[in-house]
């Protein structure tokens, strides 16, 4: 019995956020990586993007909710999340046209890229708080929980709780879907195939008759996809704030370059290194060393390896380990 | 910019000598306040409180035989030293006799040190409440209407000891505000024999709070209490805690009281309780009566209102209006024995202390003096019932 409920405890603050967060970071690194891989540079207004696409899908939602349009158990915003897309893939595509097109028609060094979406993050950001304000805004609905923390107790009788969330849920399921099937996409389809063999070696993708500006198109598509839903299950679970979306940018580009910078798989493991590094190394142990060892050895102290202010340290660190050692990430990637 | 500051420092010295001649008939007060920045929001009225007072002091006539208080405005920016310093450098250039202000703590510790201490000028803050600021080194220039942090960790002691907390989990938001307030909680709560299992810093604005929660939920403890901001980290702190049932109750200290809390997290936050610098009754009451034109319950208002009045009282018991004379006088109009004054009644008590009497300057937020000259502190005890934030008592 106590063994299971230090497994409950384990479950219900380390594993259950853990993939979670692991699932969002994985999602926004997979349009970090796409960028990169195809467009060939990193796109720093990623996180932007998430909140502008977000913003989308919160005005939408909130006119849904106000004609009385629901999902039932479901929050409103996935109903509204393909509108949110298209919205989304409507400004990148403004953007590369008025913007990153120039550059890459006049063929600029990476670098001057970086500083391009620099600008470009800018103002997205400015944009957003613009239209929606700086402040929290809630947009979720329907049922909060699939089980809640007492009604776990209640069932099993156990003293921990394990508490899952409808919007944790949803996060791991719609995450497991897209990757799926951007993966059958890439693999499978003949669009997917032209942009893998544009990201490996542009100037034969060129010479085998691969239209550049289709693959380009497609690419923008994607992450704008990508970007909406990342940022629409992060509103979810946590809230929506233009800020957060803005820091988020961090984690995001560490799991993508632990992972290995445009490697679609290694985007997905990297998000989930960094979130359960971020939760498991700063875990106070005190509960569950309680359940499990008998009482003469039951720790008083927390049994924290480092208190949760060193949190970021801990993936970093995580991140130049693995620079150092395998330069081009998990995964292979492309070497930064 | 080095002409700029030449002049200032040449304006700066020439001051020192203004002082000498006295302006019998016109007395000049400074409010020195972030009137942009962090806590825009309230400045307006916080100004708006003291020049109330000074009109009510020179209607009345009985100030120094009838002198004239003339405000001088100038801003801080909140957490601005430079620009703080350079305003205060030129309000004494101008000849100010005593000075409402700073407003934020770091900025009026930079003002205290930097220009009042140096030229012998008075000071009274109306809202900075960092613990660090009773030690510092003021010559005895430096007084406060706002209770000190300290003072606040002492009323959440008591508040917690009142319902029975016997042990609290706290986690503070990483600056000087909240390490004050977390060490000042700790501290009294232990010393009433309460336990505090962990205290862990929070950052603002991150992504995620899952990994701060689990820790703080296997400390253990009756309830989080959370030393943050409402609309930043202790927001996220309270949905995640709640999320996973790690906790249902919370002590909510002053920055986390606000009605975007309750609103934001839903009907989970009935039943949490915590306490905010405020005092209810009379005084509050007839200053709420007399602001016709700005809302005098905005934190820090009736403080600022009280700042000034302050001033005008001890330069009439020193029957002077240089900081020299009249700064070992405000302890005395501010404290028992004496007649009580509240707000609006700042001509009685100026022709009392004419005719040789004394005062207990009560206020709009019932000042009482401790220690090295700041505010005995009076708390509003609130508790979150049906979505809102209700008073339930005041101590």
């Amino acid at each position: 019995m106590d063994y299971l409920n230090a497994l409950a405890a384990i479950a219900n603050y380390i594993l259950v956020p853990g993939m979670a967060y692991g699932a969002q970071l994985a999602l926004g690194a997979l349009g970090v990586t796409l960028v990169y891989g195809i467009l060939r540079f990193s796109n720093f207004a990623h996180g932007d993007t998430m909140a502008f696409g977000t913003m989308f899908v919160i005005l939408i939602t909130w006119a849904m909710q106000r004609v009385g349009i629901n999902a039932g158990p479901l929050p409103t915003a996935l109903l509204a999340l393909p509108f949110g897309i298209a919205l989304t893939g409507l400004v990148l595509l403004g953007t590369d046209r008025v913007v990153y097109r120039f550059y890459r028609k006049a063929r600029v060094k990476p670098v001057v890229f970086v500083m391009v979406s620099l600008g470009v993050m800018f103002i997205m950001n400015g944009l957003t708080r613009f239209i929606i304000g700086p402040g929290d805004q809630r947009f979720g609905d329907g049922e909060r929980f699939i089980i809640s923390a007492r009604t776990f107790k209640e069932l099993t009788g156990l003293r921990e709780g394990i508490a899952i969330k409808t919007s944790q849920g949803i996060t791991v399921i719609t995450a497991v879907i897209v990757v799926a099937l951007l993966f059958w996409f890439l693999n499978k389809t003949r669009t997917g195939k032209s942009m893998r063999a544009f990201s490996d070696n542009e100037d034969l993708a060129l010479l085998s008759g691969i239209n550049p500006e289709r693959v380009v198109l497609y690419t923008w598509l994607i992450v704008a996809g990508l970007a909406t839903i990342a940022g629409t299950l992060y509103g979810l679970d946590k809230s929506f704030k233009p800020f957060t979306y803005f820091q988020l940018l961090l984690p995001i580009f560490a799991s993508a370059i632990v992972g290995g910078l445009g490697s679609p798989l290694g985007a997905i493991a990297g998000g989930f290194v960094i979130a359960f590094s971020e939760v498991t190394v700063t875990y106070a142990f005190k509960k569950v060393g309680n359940y499990v060892l008998p009482e003469s050895l039951a720790p008083d102290s927390l049994v924290q390896l480092m208190s949760t202010d060193y949190k970021f340290a801990v993936s970093f660190s995580i991140l130049i380990i693995v620079l150092l050692f395998k330069p081009t990430g998990l995964f292979k990637g492309q070497s930064v | 910019m080095k002409k700029l500051l030449l002049a200032t420092t040449a304006a700066s010295l020439l001051a020192g000598a203004s002082f000498a001649d006295g302006h019998a008939k016109e007395v000049k007060l400074g409010i020195l306040i972030g009137f942009t920045g962090p806590i825009e929001s309230l400045t307006g009225p916080m100004a708006a409180g003291a020049e109330l007072a000074m009109a009510e002091v020179t209607e009345s006539g009985m100030l120094l035989d009838g002198a004239k208080v003339t405000p001088m405005r100038a801003d801080t920016g909140c957490i601005d030293n430079g620009l703080s310093t350079a305003n205060a450098e030129r309000m004494i250039a101008d000849g100010i006799n005593g000075l409402i202000g700073g407003d934020c703590s770091g900025v009026t510790g930079a003002i205290l040190s930097n220009v009042a201490v140096p030229n012998g000028m008075v000071m009274i803050s109306p809202s900075a409440t960092s613990p660090g600021l009773s030690t510092a080194e003021d010559n005895d220039l430096f007084f406060r209407t706002a209770p000190s942090d300290a003072r606040e960790g002492q009323v959440m002691a008591d508040v917690l000891m009142d319902r029975g907390i016997k042990s609290i989990a706290l986690t503070y938001t990483n600056n000087d505000y909240g390490k004050g307030l977390a060490d000042a909680i700790t501290t009294s709560f232990e010393a009433v024999g309460g336990e505090v299992t962990i205290s862990a810093a929070h950052e603002d604005g991150k992504a995620d709070y899952s990994a701060e929660v689990g820790a703080l939920a296997s400390a253990g403890g009756d309830l989080l209490v959370v030393a943050g901001y409402l609309d930043q980290g202790g927001l996220g702190i309270i949905n995640a805690s709640l999320d996973s049932g790690a906790y249902d109750t919370f002590g909510l200290p002053g920055g986390m009281i606000g009605d975007s809390l309750p609103a934001n997290v839903g009907d989970a936050l009935n039943g949490s309780f915590g306490q905010i610098a405020g005092s209810g009754g009379e005084g509050i009451e007839k200053l709420t009566a007399m602001a016709t034109d700005f809302d005098a319950t905005s934190p820090y208002t009736p403080e600022s209102y009280d700042a000034a009045a302050l001033f005008m009282l001890a330069m009439q018991a020193a029957d002077s209006v240089d900081p020299a004379d009249y700064g070992s006088k405000i302890l005395d109009v501010a404290n028992a024995p004496g007649e009580k004054i509240y707000p609006g009644e700042l001509g009685k008590a100026l022709e009392i202390l004419k005719n040789g009497g004394e005062v207990d300057y009560v206020g709009a937020s019932a000042v009482e003096l401790i220690g090295p000259g700041e505010s005995a502190g009076s708390y509003r005890e609130i508790e979150v019932q049906d979505g809102k934030n209700v008073t339930v008592k005041f101590r």
